[in-house]
């Protein structure tokens, strides 16, 4: 059995909480104080997701670089496919704030910043 | 130029900062009927915002998660919307105060130059961060070391990498954001290095340690720095609870890269020029309910008034200070008959703003000292009691008090964060 401990962040409590794992299934849940600290660690041991943001060249705007997200968050195990995906691309002004810029696995990456 | 050839501009209000706090003030004093203008150094607006390419900004002002750059650009279109005259490239250099209602903001930028008359100030010219040498890192002049801010504009706004092995000084929400970013883009994040037994930063930038393997290393610090032109390795040890060196207890790491991110002073050269008041707890300026400051007519918002850990409240600030703005104008002063002073009790460390009149609501922004668990934040003079479980000096309490509760005190409140 595995226990990973960490501090919640769905609300600032920032509850100290305990999950157990064995051979991928949650056998319990400790230290969280309501359903939702619990199932967003359950989540956060099973399959943890993050929003990614990365800056992407951009040829001909005010700045050298447009900033980007993931329009959802993305299984963490798979940041880095993402990252590499995200340095072979490059833009060209002009470039709106919220345009898709690019697509990766059905995930739309979109721009943050205008160029 | 002869004197007389200087361009002569007057306006009601002078905002000198175009980050979020000088955005919002500016957008505000426009909606309010004032003459506005808003003069910011950088090309673009949105002061440290369009280099901040996380999420995490505007849940409460916009009711929505943004990133810096898109929180910037909404401040950014309500400004063009409402037509407010603003200059990037425009660097204020002095602030004179000829009197009450008669001001002169001389800034410079390409043209030359510039001087411009009006009747109010609002200063929302944001922080500057700490420098190595500020926090006794001694060593080689060499290259590879940069603030946390310097590295973010480097890699998020130019696409420069800044280095490939990196060690960061200081685990506040700026060191832990860098971290991720360093990591994200394929640098080695060797250790985050933090004097304080305990992070600096929100749980939900901790995370970000765990998420990249990163070690922490806590009641630590960096206290030498080596290298031949650029960085190879910096010198760590461990301290006790007085913050001395434990002897013996020094190591080495390899690192091209340091990065220091030790926090942020309000920057107040040009109001400390003209005899403003500073507040050595916030190292920002002392200020009343309207945000203005001990010289009549200059208000300040944002981190140049304290460091704030949420846009959000940068951007009330700002909207704040320009009702005080109009109020001003219109009155010829801020006519508040009696002053209320604002304490700080135990466990706080600096609470704002600090001087209240009472006529109307009010909201205190304070940060505690120290962290602790199951705390009444406390004001004995008016019987104020407020529940928190958790405090931690990374995160910064925010409080409304009625007009009615502070004309209940006799001279004075005293903030005290306690134990329930
Ligand atoms: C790395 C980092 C991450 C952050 N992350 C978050 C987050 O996730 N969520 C959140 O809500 N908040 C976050 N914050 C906090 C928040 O973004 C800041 O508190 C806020 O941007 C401060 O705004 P400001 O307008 O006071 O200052 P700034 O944004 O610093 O703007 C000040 C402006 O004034 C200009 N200026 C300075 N001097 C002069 C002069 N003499 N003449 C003309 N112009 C001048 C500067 O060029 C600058 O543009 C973060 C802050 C940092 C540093």
């Amino acid at each position: 059995m595995t226990t990973y401990r960490f501090t919640c962040i769905v609300c600032p409590l920032g509850c100290a909480i305990e999950v157990d794992l064995k051979e991928g299934k949650v056998l319990g849940v400790r230290g969280h104080t309501c359903p939702r600290g619990k199932e967003w660690a359950i989540q956060e041991v099973m399959n943890p997701k993050r929003v990614v943001m990365s800056v992407l060249p951009v040829e001909g705007g005010a700045l050298p670089t447009v900033s980007v997200k993931t329009a959802e968050p993305v299984p963490k195990e798979r940041i880095p496919e993402l990252m590499k995906f995200l340095a072979g691309i490059k833009l060209k002004a002009p470039v709106k704030i919220g345009d898709v810029v690019a697509e990766w696995e059905g995930i739309k990456i979109v721009a943050t910043r205008g160029a | 130029m002869e004197p007389s050839e200087i361009p002569m501009l007057s306006y009601d209000v002078v905002v000198i900062g175009g980050g979020p706090a000088g955005m919002a003030a500016a957008a505000r004093a426009r909606e309010l009927g004032l003459k506005v203008l808003l003069l910011e150094e950088n090309d673009y607006l949105g002061g440290i915002l369009p280099q901040c390419i996380h999420p995490g900004f505007g849940i409460h002002y916009f009711r929505e998660e943004l990133t810096g750059p898109e929180f910037a650009s909404r401040l950014a279109k309500r400004l063009v919307e409402l037509g407010v005259e603003y200059k990037t490239a425009a660097r204020v250099i002095e602030i004179e105060n000829y009197s009450d209602l008669e001001k002169v903001v001389v800034f410079a930028s390409p043209g030359g130059v510039c001087q411009v008359w009006t009747k109010a100030i609002i200063y929302a010219a944001g922080a500057r961060e700490r420098h190595a040498f500020e926090i006794g890192i001694a060593g080689d002049r060499v290259s590879g070391i940069y603030t946390a801010g310097e590295a973010q504009t480097l890699m998020d706004i130019y696409g420069v990498l800044p280095g490939k092995e990196i060690v960061i000084v200081g685990s506040g929400d700026v060191g832990l954001i860098m971290a991720r970013r360093f990591a994200l883009e394929g640098a080695k994040v060797k250790a985050v290095v933090e004097l304080m037994p305990y992070p600096g930063g929100l749980a939900r930038n901790v995370m970000i340690l765990r998420d990249f393997n990163i070690p922490l290393y806590l009641s630590h610090k960096v206290v030498e720095v080596r290298g031949k032109g650029r960085v190879q390795r910096v010198k760590v040890v461990k301290v006790d609870e007085n913050f001395q060196e434990v002897p013996g207890s020094e190591f080495w790491i390899e690192a091209d890269t340091l990065i220091i991110s030790a926090g942020l002073i309000p920057s107040v050269k040009p109001l400390r020029k003209i005899g403003v008041e500073i507040d050595p707890a916030t190292g920002g300026p002392v200020v009343n309910d309207r945000l203005e400051t001990s010289v009549p007519g200059i208000f300040a918002a944002g981190n140049s008034l304290v460091i704030n850990d949420l846009v959000d409240y940068v951007a009330e600030q700002g909207e704040l200070a320009a009702e005080g703005a109009r109020e001003f104008i219109e009155n010829g002063g801020i006519g508040s008959r009696k002053w209320v002073k604002v304490e700080k009790g135990p466990n706080v460390r600096l609470v704002v703003p600090h001087y209240l009149s009472g006529e109307r609501d009010v909201y205190l922004y304070l940060r505690v000292a120290k962290p602790m668990e199951d705390v009444e934040l406390r004001i004995p003079e008016i019987g104020k009691r407020l529940r928190l479980p958790v405090v931690k000096p990374a995160e910064m309490i925010r409080f409304r008090l009625k007009a009615g509760e502070i004309q209940r005190a006799e001279g004075k409140l005293t903030v005290e964060v306690v134990k329930a």
